[in-house]
């Protein structure tokens, strides 16, 4: 009987891991915007490179 | 004829039309030269992929601002309200940009780093229109920020609001917070809750039934103590001001459950009901999000601070101006206000001429002249040149600024906000109560033990958390389906009032007919460059659609400066124009008599000379017969308009003989007529201007109609997409079938709780019975009314697309 009290012991311990883990991603503000960095994954990395001969190819197809 | 002249070339930069083809960078031409200005600073810096994400991602630049617009934001005192977190290097700060509208803008704004280095990071969010800066204050200053953020066409919006309440604000979380612990608490309540359920109160071990329920007790404390919270403080508030909301039976439900299960549970008389407790708790703050999770981009309310400049301009004693914040404004204060800005305190004209337009405080669309010496109230617009004040009253004490604390303009005055499920929760508050008496004298009456069971399971199971979820989740998915169809609600409260209505009454320039398009005509003399040029340079200063219509078929030209600019709404515009007067307006206005001639006349006058005149005829939305035809049918309608009498014939065409079609009607007579037909109606009043204000701020249901649902509206309880103005019969119909769907589901909820009372009365509500039932009718629930409403929505896109096609054909 006592590998239960065990046992709830853990499952007990790795859900308020679960809990935790979700407060600090609330705290860290992943809630607060869930529209922007869907369109920000869509943009290219290229600045800092500094290529706009590229852009300017781009413009004129 | 003179549409013929205009060239299809697009703006580069804002997509509008351009036309002429002298502003241009090599092969990209430019409406106006502040979308040039905008192009180059965005070109210098590398950052032209922002024409490559959308097509002409800019917004029109055509107005010039004035250079020390942000002098302000060097005031330490208004520096430190915006700025949130500063240390020695960095500070960061939030503005709100209401012109954001486009994938460019977030990748621009996200690349400010690039135009000013003192920037460190800037991070979009869109949904808020707000971007949060880190920036160097060693290297930069908020005020050049917010000067760079307005030379590419981002002014930031400033309001006395952000900066008067002592908190920087933040975004709430506790809600989600809430959901996440109770959501946590519920389901580990629930699974430490199983053997109990399959064992029917009979576990084998009992220090293991008894470990299981002390488990469960720490972790619905969390539930009571921080989740439920808020049904506790709204159920209290509701109380303290003698109304019954819907929060009180369930706080009540909630408190019981608690009360009880507590002393099952140290008793060790059984195992309490906590997982029913924690469970109803977390479905019903789902509910709430669900509905409430609209959106936080629109702006409803906007009260007298939103339009308060942040700083003025003072002039000291030495002669010298100067910039504070306002809330430093003292009596005794010399200020200077320039044209186009709205007065901040009470005031005694002191130089110049003051020409001030009250219709956004009083509805009165006429500009109203002072003389010196003359008390300016807070909250009128100059419109004409500077004038140098005098304070008399603080900010906080002026005439609007006490009006506003006025009850009148309190939010949620309780005749327009009481909702169906409160109304009806009285009821069943009233019904629970009795039946919970009346079992608990039956018990009393012969088995006295059970009382204590009896009662409290009344209590328990008749929660009417089903109530509340099946109207939360119901409003909540009908908004999101509205929201697709370009309306926009301010709140679940609004589709409610939608239902009852049975008037409405529409404005007419801007909401039946189309603000750009009109048919424009030019009679008289033929103007020449000229003379064109003159006329164009004046009404470029107007926003009033007469004067827009004219800028828009005159060909391109340079707009010149015009010296005392005055616009006298509802009659016209004029000016000084490189020393020659130009009038433009209403026959009265410029001929100085009326001629009373049909059409809507734009007669102009350059010097002494009457050139002739533009006809403008009213284009209407091209489907607002077929929406009249259907609005018809189930509402009587009417017309309120502020405008001439030359569309009457047309109008009644339309409109049948029934309905009441009213012209020359100034901002106040439209409040009024909708308060007279309030008396024996419920009426939607659907316009689209400040003039409409007081009218939409009256009616039980305000929709604003706006091509451009970001632009400014007047406050009111929803917003109509104008492409979407069609679908208007199929949008409110289908507003009505909410009050349909919280109504079925209120009868399945009823059924749920009918069963449970089954039980409850005979003192043998079980926990496994409630924690089977609970579920099942809160699931089901929300199955029926999002099922429903999803239905519905079917129904609407095939109704609003069938009237697609049958225009098309």
């Amino acid at each position: 009987m006592s590998a239960i009290f065990i046992l709830i012991a853990a499952s007990l311990i790795v859900a308020l891991g679960f809990l935790a883990a979700f407060i600090w991603s609330v705290k860290s503000g992943q809630y607060d915007d869930d529209y922007t960095p869907s369109v920000r994954m869509l943009f290219d990395d290229n600045l800092k490179n500094n290529t706009p001969d590229k852009n300017n190819t781009k413009k004129q197809d | 004829m003179i549409k013929a002249l205009k060239t299809t070339t697009l703006c580069y930069h804002c997509g509008e039309e351009c036309d002429g083809t002298e502003i241009h960078i090599e092969e990209k031409k430019f409406c106006c030269q502040g979308c040039k200005t905008v192009y180059e600073i965005i070109n210098k810096v590398d950052l032209c992929e922002y024409y490559d994400l959308n097509e002409n991602p800019g917004l029109k630049q055509n107005k010039t601002q004035r250079k020390d617009k942000f002098a302000f934001l060097d005031d330490e005192l208004i520096r430190s309200k915006l700025i949130h977190f500063k240390d020695d290097k960095q500070s960061h700060i939030i503005f709100y940009l209401p012109q954001m509208h486009c994938s460019s803008c977030i990748w621009i704004l996200e690349n400010l780093s690039k135009i000013d280095p003192g920037i460190i990071k800037s991070q979009v969010n869109f949904l808020r229109k707000e971007v949060s800066l880190v920036f160097e204050h060693g290297k930069t200053s908020i005020r050049k920020i917010a000067e760079l953020l307005t030379a590419i066409g981002y002014e930031p919006h400033i309001s006395f609001n952000a900066i008067s309440s002592e908190k920087v604000k933040k975004y709430d979380r506790s809600r989600i917070f809430k959901i996440g612990v109770s959501g946590f608490c519920f389901g580990n309540i629930m699974m430490l809750s199983f053997p109990e359920y399959f064992s029917f109160g009979q576990l084998e071990d009992p220090s293991l039934a008894k470990l299981f329920s002390y488990l469960n007790l720490g972790l619905s404390l969390p539930v009571f103590l921080y989740s439920a919270s808020e049904f506790f403080i709204s159920a209290w508030k509701g109380l303290k001001q003698k109304f019954l909301n819907i929060d009180a039976p369930i706080a009540l439900a909630v408190l019981i459950t608690f009360i009880r299960s507590v002393y099952e549970i140290l008793t060790g008389t059984g195992p309490g009901y906590l997982d029913s407790m924690s469970g109803i708790v977390f479905f019903m703050l789902v509910g709430r999000f669900f509905q409430d999770k609209t959106y936080n981009t629109l702006t409803f309310n906007r009260d007298y601070t939103s339009y308060f400049p942040l700083g003025v301009t003072i002039i000291n004693e030495l002669g010298k101006e100067d910039q504070i914040p306002i809330s430093k404004l003292k009596v005794g204060d010399r200020i200077k206000i320039f044209n186009q800005e709205i007065i901040p305190a009470d005031a005694i004209l002191f130089l110049g001429k003051a020409k001030i337009d009250y219709s956004f405080v009083t509805g009165e669309s006429l500009p109203v002249e002072k003389s010196i010496g003359e008390i300016i109230y807070a909250g009128g617009r100059q419109t004409e040149g500077a004038i140098e004040l005098e304070i008399v009253k603080e900010v906080s004490q002026s005439y609007l600024t006490q009006l506003w604390n006025n009850d009148n303009f309190k939010e949620g005055d309780p005749e327009k906000e009481t909702s169906f499920i409160h109304k009806v929760s009285r009821y069943f508050t009233i019904t629970l109560f009795t039946i919970a008496l009346s079992s608990g004298i039956f018990w009393l009456l012969n088995d006295p033990s059970k009382v204590w069971d009896a009662v409290t399971a009344v209590l328990i199971v008749a929660c009417p958390c089903a109530l509340l979820l099946s109207a939360t989740f119901t409003n909540g998915n009908m908004i999101r389906v509205l929201q697709n169809f370009g309306f926009y609600p301010k709140n679940a409260n609004v589709l409610e009032r939608i239902a009852n209505a049975n008037h409405i009454v529409f404005d007419k320039t801007g909401t039946l007919t189309l603000q750009q398009e009109s048919n424009i005509l030019f009679v008289g003399h033929k103007l020449n460059a000229v003379q064109e040029q003159l006329v164009r340079s004046l009404a470029n200063q107007s926003n009033h659609p007469l004067s827009r219509a004219v800028v828009s078929i005159l060909p391109f030209s340079k707009t010149l400066p015009v010296k005392s600019f005055s616009e006298l709404k509802g009659k016209g515009v004029s000016g000084m124009i490189n020393g020659t007067e130009v009038r433009l307006g209403s026959s009265e206005y410029t001929l100085g008599k009326n001629l009373g001639l049909p059409g809507s006349r734009v007669y102009v006058k350059i010097g002494d000379e009457i050139s002739g005149h533009f006809e403008i005829r009213a284009c209407y939305r091209s489907s607002l017969t077929n929406v009249i035809d259907l609005l018809k049918k189930k509402f009587s309608l009417s017309i309120i308009s502020g405008d001439n009498e030359t569309e009457r014939s047309k109008l009644e065409s339309i409109f049948g003989k029934r309905s009441q079609i009213l012209f020359n009607r100034s901002p106040h007579d439209k409040l009024e007529y909708v308060k007279a037909l309030q008396q024996n109606k419920k009426v939607i009043m659907i316009g689209d201007g400040l003039n409409d204000a007081g009218a939409l701020k009256q009616s039980n249901v305000g929709i604003a109609v706006s091509d451009n649902i970001n632009n400014f509206s007047p406050a009111c309880d929803a917003i109509l997409d104008g492409n979407s103005f069609e679908k208007l019969p199929a949008l409110l119909n289908y507003c009505r079938k909410n009050k349909t769907i919280i109504i079925g589901s209120f009868i399945l909820s009823i059924l749920y709780n009918l069963i449970g009372l089954f039980y409850a009365v005979r003192g043998e509500l079980e926990p496994v019975i409630a924690a089977i039932l609970m579920p099942i009718s809160s699931i089901s629930i929300i199955l029926f009314t999002t099922g429903l409403s999803t239905l519905y929505s079917i129904k609407l896109k095939n109704k609003t697309n069938n009237g697609n096609n049958s225009k098309s054909r």
